[in-house]
């Protein structure tokens, strides 16, 4: 080994040059997602790098300026392709706090069952991927399989395989379909199964366990500098996720851990991953378990009360709120489905679609779908600024939404979770080789969508 | 620490150079004077009951034909005690620059690239100010309302497209449109 360093030193002494530049990405094999390193090796060390990103910049901030808020939906779909669901629930709730908008329960529960499904199709592509990258072929397919039953549950739900749409401004699109509940039930069972394998496959395997294990090391102080969020920054034992600390939706209700890391490298994400896919599946059957009845949406004018508890309201005095509501009628009732308050609405504030199937049935839900779709209408959150985060599959995905008072957003940002960590990973990779970062690079999970916007 | 006495104890420190503190919708907000967002950011970092230790977000909105024009805002979280803060500050035209926070959070480098980027607000004391998503010869900066949003500035000229049939409704793309 000493001859063969020797020989090499003479060689660099002899051509003058030690270090090498070498050019990885933007399309190479080992990279998923446009993005290029530039590095300064010696040898295999790396010694400098510099990334390179913006290949795949859309101009998504842009594009949902000039629009309704209601069709800022589908470009959010594209930020995060592998977890289009967690992006559009992101997005619905900076919308939803700048309103002041109570989602029915109904819909939360399904925003926290279908953002935990997209949570394992998420891990469950990095791992694969990642994996993948580092020669082991059988646990990407068996996590694609797994991945595919997911996508194909969630096209059950929402009707497509990844550009869903499925987040309305005060709900959801569509109630779960029936059946719902006995097929999830069977996915999840199968993909703890899955997930089983994995771990029998990997966790212990030696190649995996030599090239990920201490390499791709972050430590808290850089994590905490860069403001990485997510399995990350888990991974280097602070605990942090948005899901416990800033709960939104119902997950307060539930009762699951927060993994962490130790080591802050790439077997511990590795790790953590894993098992926060075993939680999130916990999540699921929770809530599977206790998800009321109700509406999925809003209705066109705000809030939903029951007719019953209106006329309470009414003759008790409390008049004030009722301009804000709307009654929830009882079709058996004779003459209820009449609306009691109509005169006193007021017309201007507007919230949910009206559900498909009566769109297409019945002129006033029409008329109301159109008054919210098109250019000109639509909903008009007061003037302000809100700033929501949900806990996206690689960190704190953030939306701030600043409102000038039109039914067009005048600033939409997104606060992608792997941007920061693209910023701190130059420090990481000039401790390494060139083999550790496909590693590292891998537990990333870069998402040049969100990444790039 | 609750939430109200953070922004009573920025209001006492920097008296003199808030424009405004508010909490609407339950998110606190200073708005303070660019000259002082280094010593206001350097006592939320290092304040040991504050402690803002994460830079959550950085970015800036164009509010085209106001004064002053820009703002940047600035999304702090403290890992300890778990509040949240936004920090904003105004940014005219004439004089497009900002004080960088690259020193206090590494965070803020590749952020405040994509601000200049996307803006033209210039941060000052930044390490290497320069174009993150745009490539660096692209002219302008997008995110600005005057910049329209149909504006092509290809890297790699467009070449012709091949006419097929009617001439008029040809697929043919311009080089220079605006």
């Amino acid at each position: 080994m000493t001859d063969r360093l020797d020989l090499d030193n003479k060689l660099f002494e002899q051509t003058g040059e030690r270090e090498m530049f070498v050019n990885f990405g933007p399309s190479h094999p080992s990279m998923h997602g446009v993005i290029r390193i530039k590095l300064i090796a010696d040898g295999e060390f790396v010694k400098k790098t510099e990334i390179d990103i913006g290949y795949l910049h859309r101009g998504f901030e842009k594009e949902c300026e000039s629009g309704p808020y209601t069709h800022c939906f589908p470009y959010t779909d594209r930020l995060n392709y592998v977890s289009p669901l967690i992006n559009n629930f992101g997005f619905a709730l900076a919308v939803e706090e700048l309103m002041e908008l109570k989602v029915p329960e109904r819909a939360e529960y399904i925003r926290v069952i279908m953002s935990e499904l997209s949570r394992i199709t998420d891990h469950l592509t990095c791992i694969g991927a990642s994996a993948m990258e580092l020669g082991a072929f059988t646990a990407f397919l068996y996590m694609m399989k797994a991945r595919e039953w997911i996508y194909e549950l969630i096209e059950s739900v929402t009707g497509a395989h990844l550009t869903i749409s499925y987040a309305r401004i005060g709900g959801v699109k569509a109630d779960l379909p029936a059946g719902f509940t006995d097929h999830c039930l069977k996915v999840l069972k199968e993909t703890a199964r899955v997930l089983d394998e994995i771990d029998v496959l990997l966790t212990r395997n030696r190649i995996f366990y030599d090239r990920t294990r201490d390499t791709g090391i972050i430590t808290r102080d850089e994590a905490l500098g860069y403001g990485v969020t997510g399995p990350f920054l888990r991974s280097t034992g602070i605990e942090y996720d948005v899901r416990k600390d800033f709960p939104y939706h119902v997950y307060d209700r539930f009762d699951f851990e927060i993994p962490v890391g130790w080591r802050g490298d790439n077997y511990d994400r590795y790790l953590v991953r894993m098992e926060e896919m075993r939680q999130s599946i916990s999540i699921i059957r929770q809530a599977l378990k206790t998800i009321p009845e109700g509406p999925t949406l809003v209705d066109s004018k705000g809030n939903l009360i029951d007719a019953a508890k209106m006329v309470d309201l009414g003759k008790s005095g409390q008049t004030d709120n009722l301009v804000n509501l709307e009654a929830r009628v009882e079709p058996t009732l004779e003459g209820s489905e009449k609306r009691i308050h109509s005169q006193i609405r007021d017309p201007n504030f507007k919230a949910g679609l009206p559900p498909k199937d009566q769109t297409y049935t019945n002129i006033e839900a029409l008329m109301n779908h159109f008054m919210i779709v098109m250019d000109g209408h639509g909903i008009r959150p007061p003037k302000g600024e809100s700033y929501a985060f949900v806990e996206g599959g690689n960190g704190e995905l953030g939306f701030y939404v600043v409102s000038d008072g039109t039914d067009h957003p005048w600033r939409v940002r997104c606060r992608p979770p792997c941007f920061p960590i693209m910023a701190g990973l130059h420090n990481i990779l000039e401790r390494g080789q060139i083999a550790d970062i496909v590693a590292t690079f891998g537990s990333v999970n870069m998402i040049a969508g969100e990444l790039d916007r | 620490m609750d939430q109200k006495s953070i922004l009573d104890l920025i209001r006492e420190k920097f008296s003199d150079s808030i424009i405004e503190t508010h909490s609407r919708l339950g998110q606190d907000t200073v708005v303070i004077e660019k000259t002082r967002l280094i010593d206001l950011a350097g006592f939320l970092k290092e304040d040991p009951e504050l402690k803002f230790n994460i830079l959550a977000d950085l970015t800036a909105v164009d509010y085209w034909k106001k004064n002053p024009r820009f703002e940047v805002v600035y999304h702090l979280l403290s890992l300890d005690n778990r509040p949240r803060l936004r920090v904003k500050t105004p940014v005219g035209e004439d004089d497009c620059t900002a004080p960088s926070l690259c020193k206090l959070w590494p965070a803020a480098n590749w952020y405040e690239r994509e601000v200049f980027d996307m803006f033209g607000i210039r941060f000052e004391g930044h390490p290497d100010l320069k174009r993150i998503l745009m490539y660096p010869g692209f002219k302008g900066h997008p995110l600005r309302k005057d910049y329209p949003k149909t504006r092509h500035q290809p890297i790699v000229k467009y070449r012709d497209l091949p006419v097929h049939g009617n001439p008029n409704t040809t697929t043919h793309r311009k080089n220079k449109d605006d």
